[in-house]
């Protein structure tokens, strides 16, 4: 295979990147940005269902657009867009080819197919049964297939990146032990290995359910396996959004991890620990002991929140030592107010670690707690908890990553580089708004998945408090701004891919999107040696304050309601 | 740089800086804490979840809630044909959850605490009562029994916070507590 072996060198970063390997990257973010335009124009009908005011859709268009959203957003949008990552942190990282590229193109239509059949089963009417699928409630039987589909396809494209990382250290393309960024793609695709194993155990015996093979699955076993996929699915990206950050930051601002040693051992908790989060989905079923509850929704003495945590310090750590080696040593915040904030690719890192961290973090935390757990579940509160961290968190690190994505892998220029600037901030503070007013209507007891909070419809009548409703409408009024920031993205990416100037050597020398800052700090990779950080030791402080006081107001919340045991 | 391979080969050697040293064992210390408070609560808090639950076929625990109700039915709501059941203070009590319905309306009687028996003849439901802001997730085949003691009076809704297809918005309940007798 002479056309793998051939590659051409990133002016910018000296890497190798191997032809087969750039093609792989683009179609797979490609038809990520794709998923994410059609998931989130799902999501934009449901929000303004939701808003009573508006209530767009009638019920079963609403039902259907909201697993249509769940799916293409939650899984086809951000599997595609990680196995691109996986690609990149393997190969292109590496200055490896790639293993078996026929496999990876396997695997490429497998899960193109498998998504596109989950969609057609969903758009047919006859599948509205949420992303989660709950048993006995029965889907189609392609629903099933193309959510299997897609499963098989993903894991071989893992396991083309282990075959990549296996010929990088047979052929020694690099020198000592694999880049951060690659060591937390290694761990989300460990993670990948055991969660897809989970959704096959579960959805192939559903799937031979919905044919008539099998009689009857327990709907608790159901939830306990079916969440073994779908949480640690969710632990993939954080372990690959964290990737993205230190990434971004490398690039834009030159920094270095703190300490290797820390980075990579957050790292390895997240392996040992995330899968127990299939737990926070059982916390008020029947049949389940407490002291299971207690052990596993707390990731056995929240050793994974710790991983969490330490990233939250080394991220900010990283960026802040960087800056003040570059100079920018004024006061406590100087660094920050220096940063690059005009570069998409910066404040979308940014905003990603602060707002995954504040809201998405500590919101999971509380959400996660056995007791606090009864007056939260199945409320507004739950999406509130992972709109922050899937799309404030990842979804949002994955648009940063884009804007160095374009340049570097397809050398196009960004275009609209005013709209990209604003691009981030339109989408955070939208995903923000939808998160935090989610949140809030749920404190107020507004359920999930729910067509009418005024219960028109219904025999007996009820009333959520005015205060919901206002949540209710800021949500929708978010979401809309959160729409403009998420066409903004595809307007400029979709636009810069198909119609941007070629980026040659000399455009890249004249406009380098990566940071080339003194050689010093560039030359010596590795952990970062000077540790006085005053500003991240502030920000983590106010992050540990938040988080303490927000965890004893939901005690008290529950303190207050009816004793139960 | 993060992208590229460690300048240093043994870096599994360096020294933790004393600000790493710090906030790692501050993060630890309060999940251990966080940890400890959710078995304190299970000692000394007034709101834990039961962990009684009993297998049960629909049909039979369709014919108990009935039978109950049957004993202890007071009136009909308004128009509605549904039976408002008033059960001895301090007894068990049974609701069921079906396509779309909870039934029936459960009277209790504040400052007195019961046995609530939960569970679904069809799919998978959600017991979302309200304002009070408790919710329990109810299966078929599974009956969960809580303890339960109001501590106000009032009509309380019980929402459906499980989907459970397209009449799931229709799916109301309802509790009403009233002073002791």
């Amino acid at each position: 295979m002479a056309s793998n072996e051939q590659y051409r060198i990133c002016p910018e970063t000296g890497l190798k990147v191997f032809f087969t390997t750039e093609k792989l990257i683009k179609i797979n973010a490609v038809v990520a940005v794709v998923f994410l335009a059609i998931g989130g124009l799902f999501g934009l009908l449901v929000a303004l269902t939701r808003w009573p005011a508006v209530h767009i859709l009638p019920p079963d268009l609403f039902y259907l657009a909201l697993t249509a959203h769940g799916a293409d957003v939650l899984v086809f949008w951000i599997i595609f867009f990680e196995i691109a990552i996986l690609y990149f942190a393997s190969s292109v990282l590496l200055n490896c080819r790639l293993a078996a590229p026929r496999w990876a193109w396997l695997a490429f239509v497998l899960m193109i197919v498998g998504a596109l059949m989950a969609n057609v089963a969903v758009l047919q009417g006859e599948s509205s049964v949420m992303f989660t699928s709950y048993v006995p409630m029965k889907a189609a039987p392609h629903f099933y297939l193309g959510l299997i589909l897609f499963a098989v396809g993903t894991l071989i494209a893992v396991f083309v990146f282990f075959g990549t990382l296996v010929i990088a250290k047979q052929e020694k393309t690099y020198e000592g032990s694999v880049p951060l960024v690659t060591f937390g793609a290694i761990v989300a695709a460990i993670i990948a290995v055991y969660t897809i194993a989970s959704g096959a155990i579960i959805l192939v015996p559903t799937l031979l359910w919905s044919l008539g093979y099998i009689a009857n699955i327990d709907s608790v076993t159901y939830k306990l396996v079916w969440w073994g996929f779908g949480h640690s699915s969710q632990q993939i990206n954080v372990a690959a959004h964290v990737s993205v950050w230190y990434a971004i930051a490398a690039l834009t601002v030159g920094a270095k991890p703190l300490s290797e040693k820390v980075s990579r051992g957050a790292f390895l908790l997240y392996i040992l620990f995330l899968q127990l989060a299939s737990a926070h989905h059982l916390l008020v079923e029947p049949g389940i002991s407490s002291e299971w509850k207690v052990f596993n929704t707390s990731y056995a003495l929240y050793l994974a929140v710790l991983g969490s945590m330490i990233h939250g310090m080394s991220v900010p750590g990283a960026i802040e030592a960087a800056q003040r080696r570059r100079g920018f040593t004024q006061g406590m915040f100087g660094w920050l107010r220096k940063a690059p904030w005009g570069n998409p690719a910066f404040s979308g890192m940014a905003l990603s670690v602060v707002m995954f961290g504040f809201i998405g973090g500590i919101s999971g935390v509380v959400l996660g707690t056995e007791q606090i757990n009864l007056i939260m579940h199945n409320t507004l509160y739950v999406p509130g908890h992972f709109h922050a961290t899937v799309v404030t968190g990842t979804t949002l690190a994955f648009m940063a990553v884009s804007y160095l994505v374009v340049p570097l892998i397809f050398q196009k220029e960004i275009m609209f580089p005013k709209l990209a600037q604003w691009q981030p901030y339109l989408f955070g503070i939208g995903a923000l708004g939808i998160s935090l007013f989610m949140m809030g209507a749920g404190t107020l007891g507004v359920s999930r998945r729910h067509w009418d909070m005024t219960f028109a419809d219904a025999t007996l009548s009820f009333d959520h408090p005015p205060a919901a409703f206002l949540m209710m409408g800021l949500n929708g009024i978010f979401a809309i701004l959160a729409t403009i920031g998420g066409i903004a993205f595809i307007v400029v990416i979709v636009g810069s891919v198909f119609f941007g100037k070629h980026r040659d050597e000399a455009a890249c020398k004249a406009n380098p999107v990566v940071y080339q800052g003194g050689g010093e700090a560039v030359a010596s990779y590795g952990s970062e040696h000077e540790l006085k950080l005053p500003g991240t030791v502030a920000l983590v402080s106010v992050f540990f304050l938040a988080f303490v006081l927000y965890y004893f107001v939901n005690w008290k919340y529950l303190a207050e309601v009816w004793p139960l045991s | 740089m993060a992208l590229t391979p460690p300048e240093n080969r043994l870096w599994w050697k360096e020294p933790l800086a004393k600000m790493e040293i710090t906030w790692i064992s501050i993060a630890f210390v309060w999940g251990l804490f966080m940890f400890a408070v959710m078995i304190y609560w299970h000692i000394n808090g007034e709101q834990n979840l039961s962990n009684e639950a009993y297998r049960v076929n629909p049909e039979t625990y369709g014919e108990k809630v009935e039978a109950e109700a049957a004993k202890y039915t007071v009136r009909e709501e308004g128009d509605t044909g549904i039976p408002v059941v008033h059960p001895p203070a301090g007894s068990d009590v049974y609701m069921l959850a079906r396509l779309w319905e909870w039934w029936p309306i459960l009277e209790l009687e504040k400052g007195q605490t019961y046995r609530l028996h939960l569970s679904s003849m069809d799919w998978q439901h959600g017991f979302s009562l309200q304002p009070v802001n408790i919710n329990i997730q109810v299966h078929p085949n599974y009956e969960m029994v809580l303890t339960l003691k109001p501590t106000e009076t009032g009509d309380f809704g019980i929402v459906c916070n499980e989907f459970c297809g397209v009449g799931h918005h229709t799916m109301l309940g309802k509790m009403i507590v009233v002073d002791k007798k």
